[in-house]
């Protein structure tokens, strides 16, 4: 009996071990993980990852950094704030409502872009946003299209009360589209591409009225990279240089361009198209202006009431302003707890040419 | 030493033994969750019990900010009606079909192939072809209950039908009975306990229907509220869900379980 307890306990204490240890490091080098999902804005990461950009920077400074990419966007999101990666692309709304709420103090080290046209209202038939009350409206509720809406709302004077909001999958959003009983629908691209292909579907709203306000960003651990700052310089670098590259018409340029729209599922031509909506900030010293600017707080300001009326703060939340947001240009909501943060450290340096 | 493949514990011990591994799998819980909420307090994660209880009591007792519904209760209330709707249906029609394919060899010539291949689609995959059909509202949500469900059902009732004895066909035919008497005072009879049984056993697969439409789009229900939350990693809501669904879910078999029992004790002689 005893010897069977004893082979019991032998062989449970294999498995935990073989489960949670950690996996041996190849290299003394320190190894970052860094997850990204598909959208115009992020191709450029993947272009730096395949091409080798992103390994000479973090060879310059010494570490490894690894990209993982995601299928499904808010599942990296998830995954970086359950502290599976060390950074992470995702919107500046997501960034607030799903790690810095959930405690995991973030960075926001590079702002790549912000959409201007990419996210848009989509209507068959005749009429404008007034035309959409008492309507429903297919949308992936609680996104930056739900955001997007809201914004359409105020504008026109109405409130979410005059509409009714159907969560849809952004997976069968196109294919909703083309049902007879879904007339509005609130998207981004490549699916805003696709359903606009529906006859007689136009936009009625579009980011390009709300510009600056859905940004597009590199997320970083702060603990991470307070501990590492030659992950932002490795980062940033990268990012600035691929952006330089495929910038132009030159022969590399536009094979950059072209692999890029590839990977995301167009070809050249759409992937320009897409590129038009987003405003890439492609020279350091645009980024560095719109970083350092009061707008942005502004902006984050209206996005972290939104998330509250949306219950997105979470359970306890007080106020808009649980959550503090940190930027150069000052500090909004509670300064006790900032959990997001607007970092023009490491832009600068690439501003100036010192990385 | 009594050797245990002999030793039989008693109803009070094997209860007992049936509650630790659960007890077990909580206590993980408990110090998984500890050990990430000691790192960060606001660790959406694994949130700590009274982080769920809290959510359960606004989900359940505290009118919603924008819309004024107790969410809980109007998401069982929505989720229930489609489960039990499409469950019923899919009832019906595999008990027509069950009962003529198997009981009238032509119809089963004609319609059993039919049935076999329908069994073998697997509904998630035409999930897009049933939303341009039936749109999507209600019905498409039980239309895939239904779809999933019925040949299951149908299925098995025919088979159940095959095996009832020959001998009491030829017997009720002697007694000088026409086909639809056979079918209505002989199989009828012997196949509803059966329907029963197979309904219980086909509730999981609606349930994992149920969800699924759930998540491609609509306004309310369980499934709704679960892909809604995970939106933004709210697992304090997410988790007390899924112990809620599990508990409807046991809760609805047992009630059919202990029905067939008392409706059919023949059923169950052993």
């Amino acid at each position: 009996m005893v010897t069977v307890v004893k082979r019991l306990l032998l062989l449970a204490t294999l498995c935990f071990t073989t489960l949670f240890s950690p996996i041996a490091p190849a290299a003394d080098k320190p190894v970052f993980k860094i997850c990204w999902s598909i959208y115009a804005g992020w191709m450029p990461w993947d272009y730096a990852q395949q091409t080798g950009i992103v390994k000479k920077w973090a060879d310059k400074y010494g570490i490894d950094i690894r990209f993982v990419q995601v299928n499904d966007y808010i599942e990296s999101v998830n995954q970086y704030t359950a502290g599976g990666f060390d950074g992470c692309t995702m919107t500046n709304m997501d960034a607030l409502t799903i790690p810095a709420v959930g405690g995991v103090d973030s960075t926001a080290l590079i702002v790549g872009d912000y959409s201007n046209g990419n996210d848009g209202i989509l209507l068959k038939g005749q009429g404008d946003i007034r035309s959409l009350k008492g309507r429903p409206i297919n949308l992936v509720e609680l996104s930056v299209s739900h955001y997007l809406l809201a914004r359409a709302l105020a504008k026109n004077g109405m409130s979410e009360k005059d509409i009714k909001v159907v969560n849809t999958a952004d997976a069968d959003l196109v294919a909703a589209f083309g049902t007879a009983d879904v007339n509005a629908i609130v998207t981004w691209n490549p699916l805003l591409a696709e359903a606009e292909k529906q006859p007689g579907s136009h936009e009625i709203f579009s980011s390009a009225q709300i510009p600056g306000e859905i940004l597009d960003l590199l997320v970083v651990n702060s603990a991470t990279l307070k501990k590492h700052p030659e992950l932002g310089k490795a980062l940033t670098g990268a990012w600035y240089e691929t952006l330089n590259t495929m910038h132009g018409d030159n022969p590399t340029a536009v094979a950059a361009r072209t692999m890029m729209g590839k990977s995301s599922g167009t070809d050249l031509a759409g992937f320009a198209e897409r590129r038009a909506a987003t405003s890439l900030l492609s020279n350091p010293k645009q980024p560095l202006v719109f970083v350092q600017s009061k707008a942005l707080l502004t902006t984050m300001q209206s996005v972290a009431e939104f998330s509250f009326k949306h219950g997105l703060l979470g359970n306890g939340a007080p106020g808009a302003d649980a959550v503090g947001i940190g930027a150069p240009a000052g500090v909004w909501g509670n300064t006790a707890n900032i959990k997001l943060r607007f970092s023009d450290e490491f832009v600068k340096l690439a501003a100036a040419g010192q990385l | 030493m009594r050797k245990m493949i002999n030793s039989h514990p008693q109803r009070l011990s094997r209860g007992l033994l049936g509650l630790l591994p659960l007890l077990l799998l909580l206590l993980v819980y408990l110090v998984a969750s500890d050990a990430r909420l000691a790192i960060n307090p606001l660790d959406k994660l694994l949130p700590g019990f009274n982080d769920m209880s809290s959510a359960i009591y606004r989900m359940a007792l505290e009118p919603d900010a924008r819309t004024g519904e107790y969410l809980l209760w109007t998401d069982t209330l929505a989720s229930l009606t489609r489960l039990l709707s499409g469950i019923f249906i899919s009832a019906l029609l595999g008990l027509l079909l069950g009962l003529f394919c198997g009981g009238l060899p032509p119809v089963g010539a004609l319609l059993s192939p039919l049935v076999m291949l329908a069994a073998l689609i697997p509904p998630l995959a035409i999930l897009p072809i049933l939303f341009i059909c039936f749109g999507l509202g209600e019905l498409s949500k039980v239309m895939l209950i239904v779809i999933g469900v019925t040949p299951f059902i149908a299925r098995d009732l025919q088979q159940h039908v095959q095996n009832i004895p020959r001998e009491q066909v030829i017997k009720a035919q002697t007694l000088n009975a026409h086909s639809a008497q056979i079918l209505w005072r002989v199989i009828l009879p012997q196949l509803l306990p059966r329907l029963l049984e197979s309904v219980r056993l086909s509730l999981g697969s609606a349930w994992l229907f149920l969800i699924a439409a759930e998540a491609i789009a609509s306004t309310e229900g369980l499934g709704y509220r679960i892909f809604l939350m995970r939106r933004y990693l709210a697992m304090d809501v997410i988790l007390p869900y899924v112990a809620w669904i599990t508990l409807l879910a046991f809760m609805l078999e047992a009630v059919l379980r202990i029905y067939g029992r008392r409706q059919w004790p023949w059923y169950y002689v052993k």
